[in-house]
């Protein structure tokens, strides 16, 4: 059967995103779906009948959701090429650990920045700021998180840097400065096509998201 | 590979460090098992896992791992030409395990402590129903994963996605007698129910599953219950 590979997606979803990317890594063919949030297609509610998110991937028509259990099936099926995880065992489990990491902790404290404010947002930020460090020690003087070779971790990452004007815009602070090795991590992985392809363009975000502010922060 | 060069630091009571046991006892590993006291943490526990600070941690060749299925996968990778494969062989069929797992985790688990920690009877109400629902989810995912073999996994073995769930039969019993409702039961939760009754029995968890009576002396410890 050929390979046909569909994604359900939403464009500033840092989750799409890792998705976009591996599968770019790969070279794999696919066709893009953007999804109304507020308008769930069929497709969407029928491949993804628990959770109802995005991104889900179709592959010759069965479903693969949550996007770092799809980026590790698109490493296990498209093996031949650019491998996203290590070959070591140990290494894998450090990768694993961090992807996981990122996923416990990066979603509900970034969100905390820009969905509020007041004391909710000093607290949130001080959490994400705690949470962006931890995460640059791990980077440490490494071109990425995996050692010389972009990969999972990195992937897991990335797409947050697209939200990192609107966290500094409404948190009012600057990411680069308690941060500088991230931001130059970032800068890193934009130069690679898979991720410049993949991720959308910070300043569309940052609309984006001030239009979501606007619903949640009444000024 | 040197087999006493294993430990694992974890509790007797504790869900997640039974994950990391039973995948122990499938690869046939000899370990030492490090228990932490309740209520403290050793500095070896925060050394291991300085970012979490939790139980369980692998600590292979002075390396450790975090997290009972990363561990878990870690033990099947790791010990790859010894013993069962915990993780099913195809990827589409990893990906449904690891999503289930993760189902389990993220929110059959929280609704399961939820009837623990509910703060009177219509929060507790709410908390039931809530597993009640995903457990009939489970049902459903038993018999499409097991493909009629008895376990999850889809083999004659148990596997990665038998012991993330596996490993609640003791606490699931300790709610079960709490809220007084049951579960799993052969009418509502018929393949669930053999299943459970085959993995306890399981030569590899049979040694290390807690019994109900002590564990629910300590889940009473852990979880003072509310007076109605």
């Amino acid at each position: 059967m050929a390979n046909e590979v569909v994604l359900l997606d939403f464009w500033p979803s840092m989750f799409g995103m890792r998705t976009r990317i591996a599968l770019r890594e790969k070279g794999v063919e696919f066709e893009y779906r953007e999804e109304d949030l507020r308008n769930k297609s069929p497709l969407l509610l029928q491949m993804n009948p628990i959770h109802k998110k995005i991104p889900v991937l179709i592959h010759n028509g069965k479903p693969v959701n949550e996007s770092i259990i799809q980026v590790q099936y698109i490493d296990e099926v498209w093996s031949h090429k650019n491998p996203i995880l290590p070959s070591d065992p140990y290494q894998r489990a450090q990768a694993r650990f961090w992807a996981d990491f990122i996923d416990k902790k990066m979603y509900e404290a970034q969100r905390k920045v820009w969905a509020t404010k007041g004391e909710e947002q000093e607290t949130g930020k001080k959490d994400f700021i705690e949470i962006l460090k931890t995460l640059e020690s791990e980077l440490g003087d490494k071109p990425y998180f995996g050692g010389d070779e972009f990969g999972l971790v990195d992937i897991a990452l990335i797409g947050f840097s697209t939200w990192f004007p609107s966290y500094e815009k409404f948190g009012n602070f600057s990411i680069e400065q308690e941060c500088p090795k991230l931001i130059a991590w970032v800068k890193k992985c934009l130069q690679r096509e898979t991720v410049a392809k993949s991720l959308p363009d910070p300043e569309k975000v940052t609309e984006f998201v001030s239009m979501l502010r606007s619903k949640f922060v009444p000024e | 590979m040197a087999t006493d060069d294993v430990k694992l630091i974890g509790s007797w009571a504790s869900v997640f460090v039974m994950r990391a046991r039973i995948a122990l006892h499938l690869k046939s590993i000899s370990y030492e098992f490090l228990q932490e006291t309740f209520g403290s943490k050793s500095e070896l526990l925060l050394k291991s896992n300085p970012v979490h600070k939790k139980i369980p941690v692998l600590i292979h060749a002075d390396k450790p791992v975090c997290e009972s299925n990363i561990i878990v996968q870690y033990i099947d990778e790791a010990w790859n030409s010894s013993g069962p494969s915990i993780l099913p062989s195809h990827p589409y069929d990893k990906a449904i395990a690891r999503f289930w797992a993760a189902y389990i985790d993220d929110k059959w688990f929280i609704s399961l402590r939820s009837i623990l920690t509910s703060q009177g009877e219509e929060e507790k109400k709410t908390a039931i129903a809530e597993v009640e629902e995903s457990t009939e989810l489970l049902e459903k995912a038993f018999v499409d994963c097991s493909k009629g073999k008895p376990f999850f996994n889809g083999t004659d073995h148990i596997g990665y996605l038998d012991i993330a769930l596996g490993s609640f039969l003791g606490w699931l019993r300790v709610v079960e007698l709490d809220a007084g409702h049951k579960f799993l039961d052969e009418s509502k939760t018929p393949s669930l129910s053999k299943w459970a009754e085959r993995f306890c029995n399981d030569p590899a968890v049979k040694p290390i599953m807690p019994e109900i009576t002590k564990l629910d002396e300590f889940a009473r410890k852990v979880f003072p219950r509310q007076q109605s």
